[in-house]
């Protein structure tokens, strides 16, 4: 009894988020510059299925513009957000820290580094439909965790302090040489380009780049829910864990790499959006509890739908110039962060 | 039950324990006692299997520890540690389901019969009043109650425990210890533990060890075991001993100097 009751709470909110995260998408791809109402939209999606034949009571210039411009921009905006709220969920439960977040052991360190190194190159190599720049934004935030876990591990473990601390080592040590190649090049728009990756912007050109992340990001959050109830028992610390019959060393490396992995994901679509990783965590875990088999999926559908509306923001605010979306989950994120922490019963003890 | 052969174990260069020697039988209550540094809290973790001898094997039920999974040990070994610290906002009563855990499996959520554990257990320690409160929120006992209670929802054959009465007031660390025994009394649990204060070892265990320099120093009954010499010999500390009024057991009473 109390076993439904509570897999049916947990199905009724993630039912919940799920359709509020459907009406976010709704909006954002109806609004721009051409504003395209959201019934036409519904009509052109199901004919899209094929099992529809609504009568076009559009031009066909929007259906231009919500299939290849707007929806694989907002696909990709929620996407980055489940992605790095998800992995913000998985280093904080795995990190027991407060301030841990996607980039903490030295992914966005990582991948601005590899970014900056591929608009140095004076060539322009496109593979799989990626620019240079995402694929070694990818490869650079994974190639930043892994020496950041290999300088930690000390006789077969790796304490998590010690992760930590070489991952904020590694992190300023890259940052500072992605500052010195800015410094030191006399490429124009080097800096220009460098900003904007900081800065964060959903960037896609179609559909090629989703295909190939969506079921990147998609599998590693469901492969992270089958964790969910292993990281309710880290929570007791590394000792408490083991205690509790799991193996701690091969669970922190499983971790480790599906956070990375979507973080690395979610750098190469939209460079670094600061602040989502962090909040929006911690922000359903004051809201629906700490039991990460609710807060995971939870927090990934939060994220998708907070991004999705951030990237709005972005580009409608001071159309037709765009804001660097990492200011706007800020602007709005803090604030919105600060309300729940001073109303919420659910307190930090860590 | 539990046999230990020669086990040796060393942290880095440092050695804590040199070729111990033990047979625990199932259903017996052992407490291992001795000063700081004699090697009580690395025993207590060798014997739940997070740490791995460095000579010698440890036998339980006939398998050797080592060789058996995390998840295999859980099932039948529960540790109740000094503390735990918790950073999230976990109710107490899903605090003790997480003592479930070794019988989850990646594909399932608990179901019916972990849920009627857990509030077996709950019942059993008498903290159903409290098993919607914050963990965090609860007193040191209270939550020392909770660790036992999650400890008991892993249906342990063996119980261990390393100090857990700590950081206790002395109501609290009665009640912890009437349920430890309880639990070895009427359901047969194994109960190791190492503690701290000699009295109630005497007053609650049927065996002790004394531990000295990574050592058994002297192995047997509370009555046997704690008498001044041993004591002034393993512990380096002048005192008395006398009889508990009600009991009988042996009273260590210091002497100042």
């Amino acid at each position: 009894m109390l076993t439904r009751l509570k897999q049916n709470r947990r199905l009724l909110i993630l039912v919940a988020l799920g359709a509020l995260l459907l009406l976010c998408l709704l909006i954002a791809v109806s609004l721009g510059a051409v504003s395209i109402s959201p019934l036409s939209i519904i009509k052109m999606t199901l004919n899209k299925t094929g099992l529809f034949h609504f009568t076009a009571t559009w031009q066909s210039s929007d259906e231009t513009i919500l299939f290849l411009i707007r929806l694989p921009r907002v696909i990709a905006g929620s996407l980055v957000g489940a992605a790095l709220a998800s992995a913000g969920v998985l280093f904080q439960g795995m990190l027991r820290n407060p301030m841990a977040d996607p980039y903490i052991i030295g992914t966005s360190a990582g991948a601005a580094f590899g970014a900056t190194i591929a608009m140095m190159l004076p060539v322009s190599v496109a593979f799989l439909s990626f620019g240079l720049v995402p694929i070694a934004a990818f490869f650079g935030a994974l190639g930043a965790v892994l020496l950041v876990y290999n300088l930690a591990k000390v006789g077969g473990k790796t304490p998590i302090v010690s992760m930590l601390l070489a991952g904020f080592a590694v992190s300023a040590m890259l940052a500072a040489i992605v500052f010195l190649m800015v410094t030191l090049s006399s490429r124009t728009g080097l800096l220009q380009n460098v900003y904007s990756f900081l800065m964060g912007s959903i960037s896609v050109s179609g559909w090629n780049q989703i295909i190939i992340v969506a079921p990147l990001i998609i599998g590693a959050i469901v492969a992270a829910r089958f964790l969910a109830f292993r990281l309710n028992a880290l929570s007791l610390g590394e000792e408490g864990a083991a205690y509790l019959g799991i193996d701690v060393e091969r669970d922190k490396i499983i971790v480790l790499a599906l956070g990375s992995l979507l973080t690395a994901a979610a750098v190469s679509i939209s460079g670094l959006v600061g602040f989502i990783g962090l909040v929006v965590p911690h922000a359903v875990r004051l809201v629906l509890g700490p039991d990460h088999r609710l807060l995971l999926p939870a927090a990934a559908l939060s994220g998708a739908a907070f991004l999705v509306l951030a990237d709005l923001f972005a580009r409608t605010v001071l159309a037709p110039s765009e804001i660097p979306i990492g200011i706007i989950t800020a602007i709005i994120g803090a604030p919105f962060f600060i309300y729940l922490l001073r109303r919420t019963r659910r307190e930090y003890a860590f | 039950m539990i046999n230990l052969k020669q086990v040796s174990f060393s942290y880095g260069d440092t050695p804590v324990l040199h070729h111990i020697d033990l047979l625990v039988q199932e259903g017996e209550m052992v407490a291992l006692l001795g000063p700081n540094g004699s090697g009580k809290t690395t025993l207590i973790k060798l014997l739940s299997g997070v740490l791995r001898p460095i000579a010698g094997d440890i036998h339980l039920d006939g398998s050797i520890l080592s060789r058996m999974k995390r998840r295999q040990v859980a099932q039948r070994v529960a540790v109740v540690p000094q503390q735990f610290s918790m950073p999230f906002a976990f109710t107490l009563r899903e605090v003790v389901l997480l003592g479930r855990t070794p019988f989850l499996s990646v594909f399932s959520d608990e179901g019916e019969q972990d849920h009627r554990v857990v509030q077996q257990a709950i019942e059993r320690i008498g903290i159903a009043p409290l098993k919607e409160r914050f963990f965090n929120e609860l007193s040191g006992g209270e939550r020392q109650k909770a660790i036992l209670a999650m400890a008991l929802a892993q249906e342990p054959k063996i119980l261990l425990l390393d100090e857990p009465t700590a950081h206790l007031d002395i109501n609290h660390q009665v009640e912890i210890l009437d349920l430890v025994k309880r639990l070895n009394r009427e359901q047969g649990v194994t109960v190791i533990g190492a503690m701290h204060d000699l009295n109630l070892a005497s007053l609650y265990f049927d065996r002790l060890l004394l531990l000295k320099d990574g050592c058994i120093f002297a192995d047997g009954t509370p009555e046997k075991l704690l008498t001044a010499e041993t004591i002034e010999e393993v512990f380096a500390a002048s005192v008395q001993v006398t009889q508990h009024p009600l009991t009988k057991s042996p009273h260590v009473v210091v002497v100042p100097r």
